[in-house]
């Protein structure tokens, strides 16, 4: 039979050890185990105390009880506020050692590019398609009458010497200018019509400044009452959502011999804003392309009534307005597939 | 073409600076594409008079007092043999700059700024300068050919700028004429636009001269009517071959033509001042007392005056004597009938050629003359007939012979006269989209010699025979606002034109969705010329009878590397990855999206297939066959579809590492691995892979219904199973044999693949299936059935039992 004062002596030695035992207590998973082994209610130091109770007088088993909870319950506390201060801890120094090098490179696939030629295409497209134009895209072989006799460039006109030809057999050849797929257009559709049309030309001519194929767009309106002042205006909103606001266009006359009247169009230096500058070298405007009224020769050609309709046609040199836009300084880099060079233009 | 100012104020007396000048005719269509002085480099060089010279004894120098007029007397030492007491000479006050001269004398080195100099201890404040280096000729100024001082005339005021008397302070303007303007190729062709956009009189260059009665027994017969329009010519006898006068020199010398004698100057100087080329026989070498104008015979065989023989055909046109050809016509003169010194007599040639007709003989025989470029942009009768007097008025002028009363015109019916056209001028002003008022529209096409009448609406112009290109109001209504000016047109946004809509049709969308998907997997988009060369086709091993040599082939490339339409794409593709490779880029991805050209007979008899087609290259020691493959699969994702490989083989890639791409059991490609061969050829450094699509052959799939596929109302399936089977089993094979076993099946995805001792000489492949109800919930019973035929179906086929 153990006395009240035996047991408590013992109760407080067992929380003595278990104080001095939870000092070195080093993580939560010791202090688990350890708290563990201390409740199991058959071998643990505390677990095992209400077993006691049946060599506890009757008259006091209701202050051992009291004690047994005390100390449990204390235990149980310290316990809690050790494992919530070690596991802190421990994720602090979990977090510590996970520590990394913000600046290390990113793991993604870095993402390719379209083709300067494909974003400028886009570009034109996006613009005269919200214009209501169509694209048409006609073939890069092609014959000496839609290449030719149809824009009014009979065999013995001098103006076929104004671009080289490839030839391919007498009939076939590699246009010269998208301005043939007009004509596909102009005998497939009747007015209104209006299309923009890209596409690869080529011509037999090889420097620094000219590659053999390049890609040109045609662009064609046939519809009542067109005039050259329609040309400008359709020009001026073009040129100004290419190269920028406030970017304007001037005429000047030229020669092709589908149109009539024709005219060269500058536009104004989009650097400089027309002060003259290295780009426009120093007169304040840039050729960028060709247009006109379509001659009512080739309309006729195409059995369309030029009593009735009339017509306006342009042609831009997609490289030129790439390599003016992007300040890219030789052609050939455009043919190259060169990735230094593909890597740095973007939609 | 080149243009003198000073020439061009023969006929307009022109009132403005050259700058304004310039403005005025790049106005009106003109471009001037370069302009300088011809003094440029050339200042502060004035009047001399020498009014003292001492010989420097023991040198070759002269001490000298000039006399600079209003500069002061000068010092100057000269080493000049014609310096002299009494003499003008040019100048150069210090500051000045002139050419500098090599030792010769002769060539020049560049621009020099006078500097006081000091020679053999005298002082000299200046030069006295030689024509060289002022940069004028003996052809430009009489005298400045001599290798020492250019001796100025007397009547030269002492002291005064020297370079209006040497023609210095003159003005070359290279303007550019456009194709429709060949009656603008000459200097009084342009002084006709420039009177008109400076709204001042044309004089016409003097034309009159009188006839002999000297008469020659002469016949003159054009037989080739339909490529000599015209043919005129005029015998002029009592030929003195001499110099020309200094002053026709001079103009030919700032064209850049060479003064040869008097009769071929005079020539040349018309067909500069009137753009019609002449030719002139030596009448002593014409045999017969006849010319014919003819096409050549098959073999005939000509000399031309640079002593090249030419074996002709019936494409050549030919000027005979009675006997035999003299003249290659349009391109130049037979060595048979030259002008010599000792000429006495001349028949002067001015005839209309077919333009098309000189340019292709000049092209087939690789002959070119001033005379046939000429011919080649288009000649016009009224010159044909004007140029012939202007040429016997300068013979007469010149006092080199004499004009006898034979000449000759014979005009084959085929002539172009004066016409009339009329066009209305509501018309013109339609074309323009802006109201021009009348009397500019009459101001402006009289000045252009047009004689308009404007009779209500109507216009009636009376168009000179030179300006052929006038044919409808459209001519008219640029004629007009060229001159009335481009800054007139206000802009105005097709306010009349229906609405319609626009932008990429449904391919075209297609193309650039899968041109984004590729570069969404990392690859860059290139572009290759649409032709490449027969060692293209080598470069891939292609054996003789390889459709892709079946390539259409250019009559007239460029070089060998640019003479075929490409069959395939692949060739630029490994060529661009071995470009990369040399600028130091060892890993990327690039594709193209292109045409191959398929023909069907050879040469071109229809228009050929011109397949779309993609083209994927990659390269880099991480990319491999299957990041290749990725690329393709993802052309196949955009498009909502999905393609098979088979094991096939390529001449140009890796035998064991190619695949033939298929859809819905159409072959549309290949991938695989370069040779190793080809990467050693073309010095890589890595591998490298490539892939071609038929993009044509996939059209069909562009824009497929895209339709929604409610979710599943019951749960799916999902089991694993790892099959050991034969090693030479693939993928795709025991894919197939579970596919087939059941209908439920909506994914199945490898997702392990083992090779190793364990196994010995089997492999193992694991696969993720799932299976998806449609009307009912599964029950336990069928998913285990699902599972029994697919164990049974792959057992069955290829052997393949669940591994342990």
């Amino acid at each position: 039979m153990a006395d009240l004062n035996e047991l408590t002596q013992k109760l407080s030695d067992i929380k003595t050890e278990v104080s001095e035992g939870l000092k070195a207590l080093a993580n939560s998973k010791e202090a688990f185990e350890y708290r563990k082994s201390l409740m199991d209610s058959k071998t643990g130091k505390i677990g095992t105390l209400m077993r006691e109770m049946g060599k506890i007088p009757n008259e006091l088993k209701a202050e051992y009880g009291k004690k047994v909870n005390e100390i449990k319950t204390w235990a149980q506390e310290e316990f809690d506020a050790l494992e919530t201060k070690l596991k802190e801890k421990e994720m602090l120094m979990r977090y510590e050692s996970e520590k990394i090098d913000v600046t290390l490179p990113a793991k993604m696939r870095k993402k390719g590019n379209l083709h300067p030629n494909t974003l400028v295409k886009n570009q034109i497209v996006d613009i005269f398609g919200s214009m209501g134009f169509d694209v048409y895209e006609g073939t890069e072989i092609e014959t000496d009458y839609y290449n030719f006799t149809a824009l009014n460039i009979p065999d013995n006109h001098p103006a076929r010497d104004m671009q080289d030809t490839f030839y391919l057999s007498p009939e076939f050849l590699l246009r010269t200018q998208t301005s043939a797929g007009q004509i596909h257009v102009m005998e497939e559709k009747k007015p209104p019509i209006k299309i923009v049309s890209p596409g690869k030309v080529f011509r037999s001519d090889d420097d620094a400044t000219h590659s053999p194929m390049f890609g040109q767009m045609e662009g064609l309106v046939v519809d009542k009452g067109i005039t050259l002042c329609d040309l400008q205006g359709m020009l001026n909103v073009f040129v100004e959502k290419i190269f920028g606001d406030g970017t304007t266009t001037r005429l000047r006359p030229s020669y092709f011999p589908f149109t009539e009247p024709s005219v060269e169009v500058d536009v104004s230096c989009f650097q400089c804003k027309g002060k003259g500058c290295k780009l426009c070298k120093g007169t304040g405007w840039i050729e960028v392309l060709g247009a006109g009224v379509v001659n009512k020769k080739v309309l006729e050609d195409c059995h369309i009534d030029s009593d009735v309709y009339s017509g306006i046609a342009f042609g831009i040199g997609i490289e030129r307005i790439a390599m003016l836009k992007y300040g890219i300084n030789n052609i050939k880099l455009l043919f190259e597939s060169d990735l230094r060079v593909l890597d740095q233009l973007d939609e | 073409m080149l243009v003198p100012i000073s020439w061009l104020k023969d006929y307009v007396d022109i009132n403005v600076s050259p700058d304004v000048l310039e403005e005025k005719l790049f106005s009106c269509g003109f471009e001037v594409e370069e302009k300088y002085q011809v003094g440029k480099d050339i200042s502060n060089v004035v009047v001399g008079l020498v009014k003292t010279c001492e010989d420097i004894e023991g040198t070759h120098l002269h001490l000298c007092k000039v006399d600079a007029g209003k500069h002061g007397e000068l010092q100057i030492c000269c080493g000049a043999d014609n310096v002299h007491a009494g003499g003008k000479f040019p100048l150069a006050l210090i500051g000045a700059t002139v050419y500098a001269t090599a030792k010769d004398h002769v060539t020049v080195e560049g621009v020099m700024t006078i500097g006081q100099g000091k020679l053999r201890g005298y002082d000299s404040f200046g030069m006295l300068c030689s024509g060289t280096e002022l940069g004028v000729s003996e052809d430009m100024y009489p005298g400045a050919g001599y290798n020492g001082l250019l001796a100025l005339p007397d009547d030269a005021e002492v002291g005064a700028d020297v370079k209006p008397i040497l023609g210095l302070d003159d003005w070359i303007f290279d303007v550019s004429i456009t194709a429709n303007r060949p009656d603008c190729q000459s200097i009084f062709g342009l002084a006709r636009e420039v009177a008109a956009v400076l709204e001042l009189p044309i004089k016409t260059p003097a034309l009159d001269y009188t006839e002999t009665d000297v008469k020659k027994p002469f016949n003159v017969t054009v037989e080739a009517k339909d490529i000599c329009p015209r043919y005129t010519a005029h015998y002029v006898y009592d030929v003195k071959i001499g110099e020309s006068p200094a002053w026709m020199k001079r103009r030919l010398a700032l064209v850049g033509c060479n003064s040869i004698s008097n009769m071929v100057d005079i020539t040349n100087y018309v067909l500069k001042e009137l753009g019609q080329p002449m030719h002139a026989f030596d009448y002593a070498y014409l045999e017969g007392d006849a010319i014919n104008v003819r096409r050549a015979a098959d073999g005939e065989k000509i000399v031309t005056l640079d002593e090249k023989e030419f074996e002709l055909n019936s494409n050549n046109l030919v000027i005979c004597d009675g006997k035999k050809p003299v003249a290659l016509a349009g391109i130049m003169g037979g060595l048979n009938s030259e002008i010599l010194d000792t000429t006495t007599a001349v028949m002067f040639e001015s005839a209309k050629f077919e333009r098309d007709n000189i340019r292709k003989s000049s092209k087939a025989l690789g002959q070119v003359s001033d005379s046939s470029a000429r011919f080649s942009k288009g000649v016009d009768e009224y010159t044909t007939v004007m140029a012939l007097k202007r040429a016997l008025h300068l013979v007469e002028e010149l006092g080199c012979g004499k004009v006898s009363s034979t000449g000759f015109d014979v005009n084959t019916g085929n002539s172009i006269e004066p016409f009339e056209l009329k066009a209305s001028v509501a018309k013109v002003n339609g074309v323009l989209g802006i109201k021009v008022p009348d009397k500019d529209i009459v101001r402006i096409l009289t000045n252009l010699d047009f004689k308009p009448e404007l009779s209500g609406d109507e216009l009636t112009l009376h168009i000179p025979a030179y300006r052929e290109d006038m044919a409808t109001y459209q001519d008219v209504a640029e004629e007009v606002i060229r001159m009335y000016g481009y800054d007139h047109i206000t802009p105005t946004f097709i306010p009349t034109a229906q609405v319609t809509s626009g932008g990429y049709n449904l391919q075209q969308r297609t193309e650039l969705k899968i041109k984004r998907a590729l570069c969404a997997q990392g690859a860059f988009e290139g572009v290759h010329y649409s032709f490449f060369s027969p060692s293209d086709l080598d470069l891939l091993r292609l054996p003789e009878d390889a459709p892709e040599r079946h390539a259409i082939k250019l009559i007239n490339p460029i070089n060998k590397d640019l003479s075929l339409m490409r069959t395939t794409l692949a060739p630029q593709m490994i060529a661009a990855l071995a470009r990369n490779q040399k600028n130091g880029i060892l890993e990327g991805r690039i594709f193209e999206l292109g045409n191959k050209f398929i023909a069907g007979k050879l040469p071109l008899e229809d228009y050929p297939d011109e397949r779309e087609t993609i083209c994927i290259g990659v390269f880099g020691e991480n990319e491999d066959f299957f990041s290749l493959k990725g690329l393709v699969d993802a052309i196949a994702d955009s498009l909502d579809i999905e393609f098979e490989y088979e094991e096939t083989t390529k001449t140009f890639l890796h035998p064991y590492r190619t695949a033939k791409v298929l859809c819905e059991g159409v072959e549309i490609g290949y991938l695989g691995q370069l040779l190793y061969e080809i990467v050693d050829e073309l010095d890589m450094r890595v591998n490298g892979y490539i892939a071609e699509i038929d993009l044509k052959a996939l059209t069909k799939y562009y824009g497929k219904n895209q339709k929604f596929i409610p979710l599943p109302k019951y749960a799916e399936e999902k089991r694993d199973f790892c099959f050991v089977m034969d090693k030479k089993l693939t993928c795709a094979q025991i894919e197939g044999a579970i596919k087939e076993a059941c209908d439920y099946i909506t994914s199945i995805e490898l997702f392990d693949l083992y090779e190793g001792a364990q196994l010995g000489d089997k492999k193992s492949m694991a696969f993720s299936v799932v299976f998806t109800p449609k009307d009912e919930e599964f029950t336990q019973e069928m998913t285990d059935e699902f599972v029994n035929d697919i164990l049974k179906n792959v057992q069955d086929k290829y052997g393949a039992t669940l591994r342990a």
